[in-house]
């Protein structure tokens, strides 16, 4: 086991799939020579050459499309979109057609490729480079989307990903690329190093996907997240002294509905959470299912919290995040007595 | 996969460590490329789009058939925007490194670019900036005091608090609003131009864009639509070598210039010196007078060097050499005017350290008076409510809701 940051997990996933597997390449802006502009891929050009990490030109739908075309003819591409902001040029050809391959061809053809790209807010990045847009993808069947919250889990479920053979949209929370972020900006950031998931196993492992991981378990409501609102739904429930059980679902599809559902039968009340804009977002799809499959267990109406419906505005960064202030006020009204 | 790899991989001439190497830049000499006729047919000037159109030679003289003969008052004018261009990002790169702006993009060394080519425009032209023609900005003349109060996010800000820094924009100078997202505003600028010649007017639209981005879909969108309908648009490829770290060669540079792409789409490519105002000037001209007369659009490229990081965000020396920009053969935009007003008898050192002072005493003063509006840190600060307005013209419920619920939990 060795300490590691997010960034430090991901390369480290990528190093030993570039190592265990010749069928796998990197492509993507600036990820290089230069390493990319968040670090997670230095050193691995230096390490297995430049036909395996190849920096490509500024098209993310070139990059998407060329991914497609090599994984078709035996490749495993791993492409990085610079910020999830920037995966629009490339929806085409993700909605269109990396989505539909297998099904299109009656499973003659397949494209595993695995998108990675940052995403989420606190870095000052304004309406460009701040953006949540998981629920574009969760919407397109033939996609699997995931999210981790810490190290440990995104160096394994990176893996697994580039090891399926279906396509990936893997969502990776800047914020939480230095540190877990408990939504207050003005407290001092915290390493990994302080953190249980910050200890990763520096070898080669797997964390599934559609596996939710119970991140603490508790008795009297269910908190449903993932990403960086794991920590912030934590820090809440701890301030409150609620004992909330909080699960982080890792990857959002193949969603693990049995533990959503068999933790809400016990607690009676939930909240799903996500940084995301609210309307039409992720959450809509994890209240529905919750009232399908729990609607006689539950004690109180479902909570959402969620970023507003408004673009990320650069001056009002922690106004538009889903702090803690939100999921506390969020606890209060599930928690009201009827 | 046993084999060796076969995949060609563009060549980077020097990456940190080597010597700077820009051999694969092809000059011609000063006053050596023709100047067609403005309404010539784009298949009899295909060689524009691979000489180098240059006016100033090496000796700060003016020569050959694009000198555009400007007034010396003009030139002046010229070199005080470039100077206060410069003056200006020096300021404020130390203003986000001090913390009081979030992020910041110089465009040192590409003065020449937003300068001359607005310059070379009518008002009521339409320009489609990218990010980094600030240039322009100061040549229509938007105060500097509006532009800090952008950066610094204020109660003055154009954008309230919306965008990014350096994400200007200004209805009443016809400059339109920069994107962080690549490439976009490039088409945009062609749908404006058709729109123009659909209503009858005059008037064109300019845009610009890095050549890195030019590898994105967008760009070609742009030179089909224009070369369909033959729009009024200038189509600018600011070519300054480096997108971050990816060097030109890997957004298509590396075979043929990316001037050239404008005869593949059937309108006139030139590839101009960008760093000599006068070519710069010119050429804009040029294709300024070309499509307000209806022979249709230009794409420019111009020659240039990024001189500073890609933005506060960036560190080159991470991949290309140190000293490059010293070996750059094209000079420094600032430096090439004044050595040619000093050299016609209409500029002197005393004069231009005069203008230096009183520029940077201009930048300090509208600092000052920005930061009266408010910073990141201090002083009045836009209501965040205000965040949810302009979402539609009309705030539906939801973000009404939504905007009670920000103020409850602002307390």
């Amino acid at each position: 086991m060795a300490n590691m940051n997010m960034i430090q997990a991901l390369n480290s996933a990528m190093d030993i799939m570039l190592g265990r597997d010749p069928a796998v390449v990197l492509m993507g802006e600036d990820i290089g020579y230069f390493g990319g502009v968040f670090r997670a891929t230095e050193g691995l050009q230096r390490k297995y050459g430049e036909h395996r990490v190849i920096d490509s030109p500024i098209a993310e739908g070139g990059i998407v499309a060329t991914a497609i075309g090599m994984s078709v003819n035996g490749l495993r591409p791993v492409a990085e979109i610079q910020f999830a902001d920037y995966i629009y040029p490339g929806f085409d050809q993700i909605v269109s057609e990396l989505a539909r391959i297998r099904y299109r061809s009656a499973g003659d053809f397949f494209a595993p490729v695995t998108i990675r790209t940052p995403c989420g807010g606190g870095i000052r990045g304004g309406q460009t480079h701040s953006q949540s847009p998981e629920a574009l993808f969760t919407h397109i069947s033939g996609i699997k989307v995931v999210m981790p919250s810490n190290p440990y889990d995104a160096k394994g479920l990176l893996i697994t990903s580039i090891e399926d053979d279906d396509p990936v949209v893997f969502f990776e929370p800047k914020r939480l690329y230095n540190g877990p972020f408990d939504g207050d900006p003005n407290k001092p950031a915290v390493p990994w190093s302080t953190h249980p998931k910050g200890q990763v196993d520096e070898g080669y492992y797997k964390v599934p996907l559609g596996k939710a991981d119970i991140v603490r378990a508790g008795a009297d409501v269910s908190i449903i997240t993932y990403g960086t609102m794991v920590h912030v739904a934590l820090a809440a429930a701890a301030a409150m002294n609620v004992d909330a059980e909080i699960i982080d679902l890792r990857s959002l599809v193949p969603l693990d509905v049995e533990t959503m559902v068999a933790s809400v039968k016990k607690t009676g009340r939930c909240i799903v959470a996500h940084e995301a804009t609210r309307f039409s977002g992720f959450g809509g799809e994890l209240l529905s299912i919750i009232q399908e499959e729990c609607f006689w267990s539950l004690e109180a109406p479902i909570q959402r919290v969620a970023g507003w419906d408004t673009p990320y505005p650069h001056a009002f960064e922690w106004e538009y995040f889903p702090g803690q202030a939100r999921v506390k006020a969020a606890l209060q009204a599930v928690m009201e007595p009827a | 996969m046993t084999k060796k790899s076969r995949l060609h991989l563009p060549r980077v001439p020097a990456r940190p460590g080597e010597t700077p190497d820009f051999s694969y830049v092809q000059l011609s000499p000063a006053g050596s490329v023709p100047r067609p006729q403005v309404n010539a047919r784009a298949r009899d000037m295909g060689a524009l789009s691979v000489e180098l159109v240059r006016v100033l030679d090496d000796s700060g003289d003016a020569v050959g058939p694009w000198n555009p003969h400007l007034e010396a008052s003009d030139l002046q004018v010229g070199l005080r925007h470039m100077l206060l261009t410069r003056l200006y990002d020096d300021r404020m790169q130390r203003m986000q490194r001090a913390g009081k702006i979030s992020f910041y993009i110089r465009s040192l060394g590409e003065e020449a670019v937003g300068v001359a080519q607005a310059m070379a425009l009518r008002p009521s032209d339409m320009l489609f900036p990218a990010y980094r023609q600030q240039g322009a900005q100061i040549v229509r003349g938007i105060s500097l005091v509006d532009l800090m109060s952008q950066l610094l996010s204020n109660t003055k800000d154009m954008c309230k608090g919306r965008q990014l820094p350096v994400m200007y924009h200004s209805r009443a100078n016809n400059i339109f609003s920069i994107s962080g997202n690549l490439a976009t505003q490039f088409p945009q600028a062609v749908g404006w131009a058709m729109a123009a010649a659909i209503k009858g007017e005059d008037n064109l639209a300019a845009t610009w864009i890095g050549e890195g981005s030019s590898a994105e879909a967008d760009f070609h969108y742009a030179l089909l639509f224009a070369s369909v309908y033959q729009a009024p648009v200038i189509l600018n490829v600011v070519n300054n070598q480096w997108a971050i770290s990816t060097f030109q060669g890997y957004a298509g540079g590396e075979q043929r210039a990316f001037a050239a792409r404008g005869p593949g789409y059937g309108m006139p490519g030139i590839r101009v010196d960008g760093n000599d105002f006068l070519a710069v000037y010119a050429v804009t001209q040029w294709a300024a007078e070309r499509a307000r007369t209806g022979a249709g659009p230009t794409l420019i490229e111009l020659v240039t060097y990024r001189g500073a990081a890609h933005s506060t965000s960036d560190d080159p020396a991470r991949y290309r050499a140190k000293d490059d920009a010293e070996h750059w053969p094209l000079g420094d935009p600032i430096q090439r005017l004044k050595a040619h007003l000093i050299k016609i008898g209409e500029w002197s050192e005393e004069r231009h350290q005069a203008m230096s002072a009183e520029l940077e005493a201009l930048v300090a003063s509208s600092w000052k008076e920005a930061i009266k509006f408010g910073t990141m840190t201090e002083g009045p600060r836009l209501n965040p409510s205000t965040m949810f307005e302009d979402v539609f013209k009309d705030m539906p419920q939801n973000l009404q809701r939504q905007q009670a619920l920000l103020r409850k939990e602002l307390g």
